[in-house]
């Protein structure tokens, strides 16, 4: 079954087409990559996913229910998790704080005034924020500011963020850009065994061949807005169109 | 205790101590004595001290944990001392209600005005509050003079007959607290010490003692932890399914009420309000005075709004005989030069006092005046730590 269900969606910045006729099912619980060369509008599509761009025209649901028209927050609360290219956490706050948040999201939906209660007796989140930074192997970083953290680290910390809303489907953005090859294995790694245990759909924007292949069931190639094929890796690999479009030249 | 942890709990703890003792703390020179004129201990400035300290609380709760910079903040000083000398006027000469309706006028006003100035953020935020707060300004003193007595103000005035009330014929009404006059004093002398114990001092400091309990809670709540999150990326909240907009405005009235009551108290120690009160050199004193003392900090505002009212009212009471006098056991001529010298500073001059103590610490301590109680207690612990400990007492007797 398609947890995501894109159609006919267009989008137009002045005269350039970003998209045009997209068409892209996800099927739930797999993990979907797709890929394409420089412009050929893979964020411009991610970003109609989660509210931050409207398409033109089209259709974008999820679940059942469209999610056009509802602000970044609201599709958030619907169950999508978003990863940024650069790791988008709360610098400012400690290790611990940046994990209670999204539970705090969770349970308490986007605004509640909680302001008199003492966070350190929110025993129950504090609870599932350890469990979920024991799960990312950074519990020792609890009293950390998050922002003195390595690369890797914050690209974990804002994983396990958004796998603490157990979100059903979870977008990722270029994850292992500018990361050392140690850091990009790792992180294979982790999104491996998220797909393995956790109920979770991926979906995942990615230049790097290495971590597509090594991760994706299913890939969807993008050029110049639209989408080219649609199949396995095994499959993408060998495809003539492919290979023309965008692995010729960088493969 | 009361909910705070430990640290917290005894950082209240000196904030009470500080605020009960400040007849004695303030007034540490003899009457008379030549150091006397640096004395603070008079309720005039007391009070100023509390009620600009719970202004300048309210304010870090917006500026301090959002990072929004509101640069009108004076215009629900103003609102709230509006309403309260009204509510004198017309129904009562208790201080409570006119406080509290002082509490209710400004929130309402912080939720409409918050509720378009939030719309943007950053300078553009700010110049809205700006503006909205010049208008305000300008409408009190002209437009809406039947409301505000325009240039003049509002006074409690021989004809005003609050409904609660038995006033003889044209007696003035007086501020008061259940038959407690604001303005009784209880004079205690030792020696040649003089300290005064004022009745409307001492409200004021519960009020503000109250308040910043409230702020501490506020700080550690989840809600403090969401402000913060504001503040630190707005990206990510969005996408953590979080709604920023009623965050801020709740932050926003929060803090307009925090004015609204230290107006009230204002017209509750001294029955009069004028537009000047709104004049936006006022906000920017309440953005200077969080910065100075340590902006999201718990006890900096405080500290700030003290050091900023000690100067305003002290050191321009310093005149050139009193230089003169200083300086009268040099030779005539480097007596003269050093007056020369240091004269601009005083006086009027304040301002270039403050202005220069407020570069100095925006450069060398960003963090504020309670950053530089933080570096001052390292270094003396790492002096203490140089020195190798000759028992265990030592060790266990750190400078906190």
């Amino acid at each position: 079954m398609a947890i995501l269900e894109v159609k006919n969606v267009n989008k137009r910045f002045g005269g350039l087409q970003a998209l045009g006729d997209v068409n892209l099912s996800v099927e739930e619980n797999s993990v979907h990559a797709i890929i394409g060369p420089n412009g050929a509008g893979k964020s411009t599509l991610l970003n109609c996913l989660v509210g931050k761009l409207t398409p033109d025209t089209g259709s974008v649901m999820f679940d059942g229910q469209s999610v056009l028209g509802r602000k970044p927050y609201e599709i958030n609360q619907m169950g999508i998790s978003r990863v940024f290219q650069t790791p988008e956490i709360f610098g400012d706050l400690t290790v611990m704080e940046n994990m209670m948040i999204p539970i705090f999201a969770k349970r308490d939906g986007a605004f509640r005034m909680h302001a008199i209660e003492s966070t350190a007796n929110e025993k129950g989140v504090i609870e599932q924020a350890e469990s979920m930074l024991e799960d990312m192997s950074m519990i020792d970083k609890q009293h950390m500011h998050a922002a003195a953290m390595s690369r890797g680290d914050k690209r974990r910390l804002e994983i396990g963020m958004c796998l603490a809303q157990e979100p059903r489907l979870l977008l990722l953005d270029e994850p292992t850009a500018g990361m050392a090859r140690a850091d990009t294995n790792n992180t294979i790694d982790l999104l491996k065994q998220i797909s393995d245990e956790r109920n979770i759909t991926i979906a995942i924007i990615e230049h790097d061949m290495h971590v597509v292949f090594s991760l994706a069931q299913r890939i969807t190639v993008l050029a110049q807005g639209t989408p080219l094929v649609e199949d396995t890796p095994d499959k993408i690999k060998g495809h003539p169109k492919v290979r023309e479009a965008y692995l010729g030249e960088s493969a | 205790m009361f909910g705070l942890n430990k640290k917290d709990f005894n950082l209240f703890l000196i904030v009470i101590a500080l605020t009960m003792l400040a007849p004695f703390i303030l007034n540490p020179f003899p009457a008379g004595s030549g150091m006397a004129q640096f004395n603070a201990g008079y309720p005039d400035l007391m009070q100023r001290f509390v009620i600009f300290g719970i202004f300048a609380i309210g304010f870090n709760i917006l500026f301090g944990l959002t990072g929004y910079l509101s640069f009108g903040h004076a215009a629900f000083l103003g609102v709230g001392s509006y309403g309260a000398i009204w509510m004198m006027k017309l129904v009562t000469l208790n201080v409570i209600p006119a406080i509290i309706m002082g509490v209710i006028v400004s929130g309402v006003f912080a939720l409409a005005i918050g509720f378009i100035s939030l719309r943007r953020s950053g300078i553009y935020f700010s110049i809205l509050t700006l503006a909205f707060a010049q208008m305000s300004y300008a409408l009190a003193y002209s437009v809406l003079t039947p409301i505000t007595g325009g240039e003049t103000g509002l006074q409690i005035k021989p004809t005003d007959r609050p409904i609660f009330s038995n006033l003889e014929e044209g007696e003035i009404g007086r501020a008061n607290l259940f038959g407690l006059d604001m303005r009784s004093s209880y004079e205690l002398e030792v020696g040649n010490w003089a300290f005064t114990f004022n009745t409307g001092y001492y409200i004021a400091a519960i009020v503000m003692i109250l308040a910043f309990y409230l702020s501490i809670r506020i700080f550690r709540s989840p809600f403090g932890t969401m402000l913060r999150a504001v503040k630190s990326n707005q990206t990510r909240m969005n996408y953590t399914g979080l709604n920023a907009r009623p965050y801020t405005l709740a932050a926003f009235v929060i803090s307009g009420m925090y004015a609204g009551l230290a107006g009230g108290l204002l017209v509750a120690m001294d029955t009069q309000v004028g537009p000047e009160r709104m004049f936006w050199t006022a906000s920017g004193e309440v953005v200077l005075m969080t910065i100075l003392g340590g902006a999201s900090t718990l006890i900096g505002p405080v500290l700030g709004a003290g050091l900023i009212k000690y100067m305003e009212n002290i050191l321009s009471k310093i005149n050139k005989d009193i230089l003169h006098q200083w300086f009268a056991f040099l030779p005539d001529g480097i007596e003269d030069f050093l007056v020369t010298i240091v004269y601009p500073f005083i006086g009027k001059g304040w301002h270039l006092t403050l202005g220069i103590i407020f570069m100095a610490v925006v450069i060398f301590l960003p963090g504020g005046l309670v950053e530089g109680g933080k570096r001052f207690m390292d270094f003396v612990k790492r002096k203490k730590s140089k020195t190798p400990p000759s028992d265990e007492s030592a060790q266990s007797t750190p400078a906190e």
